[in-house]
């Protein structure tokens, strides 16, 4: 006998970062009963995190910059293998969103004239990112969360949704437990959206949180929608490497914005010596053209320390294994070497960038105004997740949406950093005002009961099978799989081997108990969120082996160079009648015309 | 590698005990990593919160040696580890279990919190010009993370339990926010004064101390509300500006 908090609402929206707050605000001005889901307190979901800005064409900066080049910049940067209609949607719609914010409350840093102030990121070609200081998550998550709590939204913190419900082919709802009591609730609803966010937990050195075990994709996958580009995930090239406690903590690309520079052991500028050739027209010739654009020079071009993630992420991991590494396994990222050219560089340093000024001051006993941090890359975002219809984000569940960082398809194979904040508000409109409209327009479905009792039983397994894994212990051996096999740098052999360790965690994951009770047990937490950890770190490994080639964030050893035939599909992975991962090329459709054109003349 | 002794409190809804746990101490480390590995190899049902651990969310608050911090921000080499390091939960909040508090309170305080407000756009694009030093001003307030800190040390609530009376200072730096935005036209000085009792802080700075922000709680935000108020409500002078103010308009 099943024993459940019930609740009802039209739209319930799962996760409470960016995407999901926009995304409930959304429906809630729609006038439908909304509710919000969170592991975590509200206002502390990832999105907090977020540092270096949002990305939006406004154009205040430097008037030459429109949607139409937002438009190639992120095409050019996922390599054309995006969804070229979100990435379409996402350039136009996104000075919008971000304007919209501003009459929500959020105050970011101004130009001159007194317009939001916009700064340089990598693969952007115009100063574009709007930020305040380097905090401007905080900024965006505040104002959402502090707009929202007025809209009459139910929030439920710190719930955990264990498993999506059907009613049929359409979503019924979805099944959790509250983690301070421990009790279970059954939330039925019209629709449901998706905004749980990435799966950064999977790897052992990573920027992300004990809540980024790709939840939102498992539930997806078992509720029997397809995911995309499970194997392009960001290692951002610069996170924390010393001392050991802080590995993987992130060290944001607006230092190199504001003029940061990289340099290996031997004190070179190592990133001038290898610039890929479709972004030779846009990099500095000189260490002194790069330091001009850094300074709003607008005839001159991006040093290289602002090409795309992935390459820089790589070229790091090439200068440590030849030995030009610094002496904890990174290289240095330097912005203190601005006092040759700025009059006050310390303190311009400490108002530009605070955080990250105190966290290396805190953290690691390093002053970044005076000396070089030592960096090295950290496992930071998903492009993989739910395939969604570019313009409603509903995944191909009737009724199940999905945003923010859970679903795929605007970054393609790598995304431009900023490019986040700016998809999550803006697919995040979108699934609240089409799930919104899909709720108004159907009746509330049922639920199963046995579907729920299955559940149910499953999440109380672990506590009859006290003392034999350990749950802590079974993730930290994933993370290191994941970490040494299906990394930066992928073979062929060492994904075959990773699949093979999945599988054997997958049954110490079975055996893994928990002692104690039910309230507020982070060991059950654990052992709860193990599955999906696993599902999709499977997923990952299972498509990296079959993209055979590198392309954007995703690098084959064994097949270095890209191939043209595999850019024409996108890899496509739903669950199989017998429960098996199986795996589809879907063609990418071809260009609208007038999108086709302004990538020819952007090249 | 040396060892050091934590002394956690554990227990649920108030009742509890300290237990103590030897765990290994590496460079660099801070106190959520010796929580998190006496959590992985000795106390796996151990309740603790954690988001970034990069002092970005505030959920990881906590007291240790008796000191209100963040224990991502809290080095170890911070600590005198020849004796145990004494980890406790927020005390001006009620109980759920081990270093977890019921932090309810704060969110329904938030609420009530009369929201902002802009003035209509007055640019010709639609929106608003403002000016750098305008954000400035308020970009202090706009930086607290909500780790409650502030509202744990703060003598109203933790001793006087003066919840209903008075907001706290995390608020009084939100309601800062908002009456200093160069947007907002609300006028929150009446409820300060009444509901969320502003003249119950008596100034102490306790919670200026303990902000892992550095956020000038009392200088910046609560002695400028207090001003206002008391500019308002009892200076006479004022008063009357304010009657004929009204009429006038
Ligand atoms: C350190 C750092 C810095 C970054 N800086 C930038 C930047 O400058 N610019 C940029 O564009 N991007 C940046 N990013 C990326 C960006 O912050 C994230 O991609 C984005 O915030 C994700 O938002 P989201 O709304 O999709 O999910 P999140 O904000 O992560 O929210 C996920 C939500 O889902 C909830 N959830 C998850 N699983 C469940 C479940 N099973 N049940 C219930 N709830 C669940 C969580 O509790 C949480 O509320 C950064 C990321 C990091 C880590
Ligand atoms: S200054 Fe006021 S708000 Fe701050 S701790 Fe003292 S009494 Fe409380
Ligand atoms: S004002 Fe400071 S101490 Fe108080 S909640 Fe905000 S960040 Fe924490
Ligand atoms: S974990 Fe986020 S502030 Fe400590």
């Amino acid at each position: 006998m099943s024993e459940y908090i019930p609740h009802e609402h039209d739209v319930l929206v799962i996760g409470a970062g960016g995407a999901g707050l926009r995304a409930a605000v959304e429906a809630s001005a729609a006038g439908v009963k909304v509710a919000v889901i969170t592991k975590s307190l509200l206002g502390k979901a990832h999105t907090v995190m977020a540092e270096g800005g949002v990305a939006a064409a406004l154009g205040n900066v430097d008037d030459r910059d429109n949607w139409r080049v937002h438009f190639a910049d992120t095409m050019r940067g996922g390599q054309y293998v995006n969804n070229w209609r979100m990435a379409e949607l996402h350039a136009r719609e996104a000075p919008a969103r971000v304007r919209e914010l501003e009459a929500w409350g959020a105050l970011f840093d101004r130009t001159g004239d007194g317009r939001i102030l916009q700064r340089n990121f990598g693969g952007h070609r115009y100063p574009r990112l709007a930020h305040v200081g380097d905090r401007t998550g905080l900024e965006m998550i505040r104002t959402l969360q502090d707009h929202g709590i007025h809209l009459g939204l139910d929030v439920f913190m710190e719930h955990t949704i264990l498993r999506l419900l059907k009613d049929g082919d359409r979503i019924a709802g979805a099944f959790g437990y509250d983690r301070e009591r421990g009790r279970f609730h059954l939330f039925r609803a019209k629709a449901v959206v998706l905004a749980t966010g990435g799966i950064g937990r999977a790897y052992k050195i990573t920027s992300n949180s004990w809540e980024y075990t790709g939840d939102g994709h498992a539930l997806a996958y078992h509720a029997g929608a397809s995911l995309m580009d499970m194997e392009f995930v960001q290692f951002h090239p610069t996170g924390m490497i010393w001392p050991p406690s802080v590995r993987g903590i992130l060290v944001t690309e607006g230092v190199r914005g504001e003029g940061g520079v990289l340099r290996n052991r031997l004190g070179e500028r190592f990133l001038f010596h290898d610039i890929p050739p479709l972004y030779v027209n846009q990099t500095a010739a000189s260490e002194e053209e790069g330091w001009r654009y850094t300074q709003g020079d607008k005839n001159a071009k991006r040093p290289p320390e602002l090409l795309t993630r992935d390459h820089v992420a790589r070229c790091i991991r090439r200068e440590v294994r030849e030995g030009r590494g610094s002496p904890h396994g990174g290289v240095f990222l330097d912005i203190a070497w601005i006092k040759e050219k700025l009059p006050n560089a310390a303190e311009h340093i400490r108002k530009k960038l605070p955080s990250m000024y105190h966290q290396f001051k805190q953290l690691a006993d390093i002053d970044i105004t005076a000396e070089p941090m030592e960096v090295g890359p950290t496992t930071h975002y998903m492009m993989g997740g739910v395939r969604v219809d570019a313009d409603s984000q509903m995944s191909d569940v009737p009724g199940l949406f999905a945003a923010g960082e859970c679903a795929a398809g605007l970054h393609g194979a790598n995304r431009l950093g900023g490019n986040s904040l700016s998809d999550l508000l803006v697919f995040g409109q979108r699934a609240g005002e089409y799930a919104a409209r899909f709720a108004r327009e159907c009746p509330l479905p049922g639920v199963d009961a046995r579907e729920v009792e299955a559940a149910e039983r499953r999440a109380l397994a672990p506590f009859g099978r006290s003392s034999s894994e350990n749950p802590y212990s079974v993730q930290h051996r994933s993370q290191e799989v994941m970490q040494e096999l299906v990394g930066i740098v992928r073979t062929e052999r060492e994904m075959v081997e990773a699949l093979e360790r999945l599988r054997e965690l997958h049954a110490a994951a079975e055996r893994a108990g928990v002692d104690g009770n039910r309230e507020y047990n982070n060991g059950w937490h654990t052992a709860l969120d193990l599955d999906n950890l696993l599902a999709v770190s499977e997923m990952v490994a299972r498509a990296a082996l079959e993209r055979k080639e590198s392309r954007g964030a995703h690098f084959r050893e064994d097949y270095p160079s890209k191939d043209e035939q595999c850019g024409k599909w996108n890899l496509v992975v739903r669950k199989g009648a017998g429960g098996e991962m199986e795996f589809t090329r879907v063609p990418i459709p071809p260009l609208r015309d007038e999108l086709a054109a302004i990538l020819r003349e952007m090249q | 590698m040396a060892k050091a002794t934590f002394r956690i409190w554990r227990g649920e809804r108030g009742r509890g005990a300290f237990c103590e746990y030897d765990t290994e101490v590496a460079p660099g480390m801070v106190v959520l990593d010796a929580v998190h590995q006496i959590q992985a190899e000795q106390a796996g049902d151990l309740a603790v919160r954690w988001n970034c651990k990069a002092g970005r969310c505030g959920s990881c608050s906590a007291e240790i040696n008796g000191m209100p911090k963040l224990m991502c921000m809290t080095r170890l080499n911070a600590l005198a580890l020849d004796r145990p390091v004494t980890i406790e939960p927020m005390k001006a909040f009620p109980h759920v279990k081990d270093l977890v508090t019921d932090l309810a309170w704060n969110y329904a305080v938030k609420r009530r919190i009369p929201p902002f407000q802009p003035r209509k756009p007055d640019a010709p694009d639609g929106t608003w010009r403002i000016a750098q030093a305008d954000v400035d001003r308020v970009q202090e307030f706009r930086k607290c993370i909500e780790c409650y800190l502030c509202q744990d040390v703060c003598h109203v609530l933790r001793e006087h339990h003066l919840h209903e009376q008075f907001m706290g200072p995390r608020f009084l730096v939100y309601t800062a926010a908002l009456e200093m935005h160069p947007l907002d036209v609300d006028d929150r000085l009446a409820p300060l004064k009444k509901e969320f009792g502003v003249g119950l802080c008596n100034i102490t700075k306790c919670c200026t101390k303990v902000c892992p922000e550095s956020i000038a709680i009392t200088d910046n935000a609560i002695i400028p509300l207090k001003e206002r108020v008391v500019d308002r409500f009892f200076d006479p002078l004022t008063k009357l500006f304010r009657i004929f103010g009204h009429s006038e308009t």
